[in-house]
């Protein structure tokens, strides 16, 4: 069985069938990181427990005890969640030694299907970024070309899926975290509605924005993966009571007949002309394959970087308010403790404990929620956002999904970007409208930069429509020919 | 734009210690981005609800039960100080 190429569904039914253990699988991945994670630094803690993980569920299958439908399928997890046991850092020194007594339900549901977890992955410093540069832990490089970034904040999510380190990966997205570097590193990323899937024990940046989600290989594994981690959970209010469909038994590449969106506002992004010839190549062939087009306009889409900015760092300085050095979490050292006030060891600590982008978005947040500002920024946004959802639920009346490129262009070399933060915010045009108005997104692969990057396209589906998009995703993915290539770090 | 007063003013509010030439590149920047918010203030919003929860969630509470998932001991392990089953701080009063 080559284990680079084959399904999840392939490599559970023979974990399952005893063809292969899933100790053997865990072994095989163990020495790709080994191998590769010098080389990309897409880990930044490996489990020592994996080995042991996986003859549990060795043991589970020769008793022929009840096990899930990703027996043995190795995962690697986005730091942003929680692990019991296993160090979660959050890409920040802040967090650098927390080992959470418990696991996110993302992650005990992962387990509970049978999956080992094999590590933690890089990314941005609490998901504050897309280059993942923002990293305490060093970047994570693109293994397309390690001289670019594998985009962000799930940057080593992206790129130790590309580069099969493991066989699945599970990022968060707050603005586009999960689909910008899906499409950076050439794999499927699905950003689920918001409520689908529990929040619990996940770090959290901004709450009414942030979901978890697969970065994986094919649109079937992710439609697997979603199907096993979503649905309602006590532990978080804002999860969805609806019934979870059956993703990869639904799962059908038939698109005729189906309408699809074209975004009117499209052209406000200034799109490199490779990523508007793959773009263009794709509506072609969804037009063979018997979808119907219609122009959509969702007005409001222009003003979603600004909206999607204020909300998101008002709610990340709320909830980065309990990194306080008393209860986890890193504390700053006094010499003189007799002239310290417990403002000055708040201050102290948050101040080298916080990299300089996510001070950047707490300021930015502070300042949104502060007396005499609130109403101006916080409120004003909060208005927009719901005309904005207003519009996106008139859009969804006329088509089945929206179509659009997933950034401006293709991975960006590292450093070029950093400096500027506001070029940086433009690029995430596409993606934060959907965070917004709480829709699924995904990043499907379709093809290749001049100079062999990888470009997805974004699909975005209403409430709840995960399936539809999956289905379009299928079809794409049938004509895309992207699998066949492989990154050049592997 | 936003001056340096401002800034230092912020800093205060969200307990966080930030260096002169911070301080100087936030001020440069936070303007820059609420400049850019500035659209945004433009667009009539009269009457209408701020949205919060993007989709329609269905309210849900769980029973209130005891439950005893971890022990004192799990709960302060994490503590950059503790002493015992208690977080440990410098004197601040």
């Amino acid at each position: 069985m080559d284990l680079l190429k084959a399904s999840f569904v392939e490599v559970a039914d023979a974990v399952k069938s005893k063809k292969i253990s899933a100790v053997e699988v865990t072994q095989f991945f163990l020495s790709r990181i080994e191998k590769l994670n010098p080389q990309l630094n897409a880990f930044i803690t490996v489990s020592e427990k994996a080995i042991a993980d996986a003859q549990e569920v060795d043991l589970k299958i020769s008793k022929s005890d009840c096990i899930g439908p990703l027996a043995g399928i190795p995962f690697g997890i986005k730091d942003m969640l929680c692990t019991k046991g296993l160090r979660t850092t959050a890409g920040s020194k802040m967090l650098e030694n927390f080992i959470p007594p418990y696991d996110a339900t993302v992650v005990a549901r992962l387990k509970s299907a049978g999956a080992i977890i094999l590590g933690k992955l890089n990314q941005d410093e609490f998901a504050m970024g897309s280059s993942n540069e923002t990293s305490y832990f060093g970047n994570c490089l693109n293994p397309w070309n390690t001289e670019y970034v594998p985009g962000g904040s799930s940057g080593g999510s992206a790129a130790a899926q590309a580069a099969r380190m493991v066989m699945g990966t599970i990022g968060t997205d707050t603005g586009g975290s999960i689909r910008q570097p899906s499409s950076f590193c050439g794999i499927v990323g699905i950003k689920p509605t918001y409520g689908r899937v529990s929040r619990y024990g996940i770090v959290a940046f901004a709450s009414s924005l942030d979901q978890a989600g697969p970065m994986v290989t094919s649109v079937q594994d992710a439609a697997l993966t979603l199907e096993s981690i979503c649905g309602h959970d006590s532990m978080d209010s804002t999860t969805s009571q609806k019934a979870v469909p059956s993703f990869s038994k639904n799962l059908n590449s038939n698109i005729k007949g189906m309408k699809i969106g074209l975004l009117k506002e499209y052209s406000l992004g200034k799109i490199h002309p490779d990523v508007e010839q793959t773009y263009q190549k794709a509506l072609e062939q969804l037009k063979l394959l018997g979808a119907e087009f219609v122009e959509i306009s969702v007005g409001l889409t222009e003003f979603a970087v600004p909206m999607y900015y204020l909300i998101s760092a008002s709610e990340a300085s709320s909830n980065l308010a309990r990194y306080d050095g008393v209860k986890y979490g890193f504390r700053a050292q006094f010499n003189d403790l007799s002239s310290m006030t417990l403002d000055d060891f708040y201050a102290e600590t948050r101040g080298q404990g916080f990299g300089t982008e996510v001070k950047r978005r707490i300021m930015l947040g502070t300042h949104c929620l502060s007396s005499g500002y609130y109403d101006a920024y916080y409120n004003k946004a909060g208005q927009v956002r719901r005309m904005l959802r207003d519009q996106y639920a008139q859009a969804f009346e006329q088509c089945d999904a929206i179509i659009s490129p997933v950034t401006t262009s293709a991975a960006f070399k590292i450093k070029e970007r950093s400096s500027d933060p506001l070029t940086m915010y433009m690029n995430d045009i596409f993606t934060t409208s959907a965070n917004l108005a709480g829709l699924a997104g995904m990043s499907v692969p379709f093809g290749f930069s001049s100079l062999g990057l990888p470009i997805g396209i974004h699909l975005v589906g209403s409430h709840f429509d995960e399936q539809k998009i999956l289905n379009i995703g299928a079809a794409l993915e049938s004509v895309s020919g992207t699998r066949e290539k492989t990154p050049h770090v592997y | 734009m936003i001056d340096q007063k401002t800034i230092e003013h912020i800093a205060k509010l969200a307990k966080l210690k930030i260096n002169p030439s911070e301080t100087e590149e936030y001020g440069r920047q936070l303007s820059k981005v609420l400049n850019h918010f500035e659209q945004i203030a433009k667009i009539d919003t009269t009457g209408i609800e701020p949205l919060v929860t993007p989709t329609d969630i269905d309210f849900f509470a769980r029973e209130d039960l005891v439950a005893n998932d971890y022990t004192a001991e799990q709960m302060v392990s994490n503590a950059p100080e503790k002493a015992g089953q208690l977080f440990k701080v410098p004197p601040v009063v």
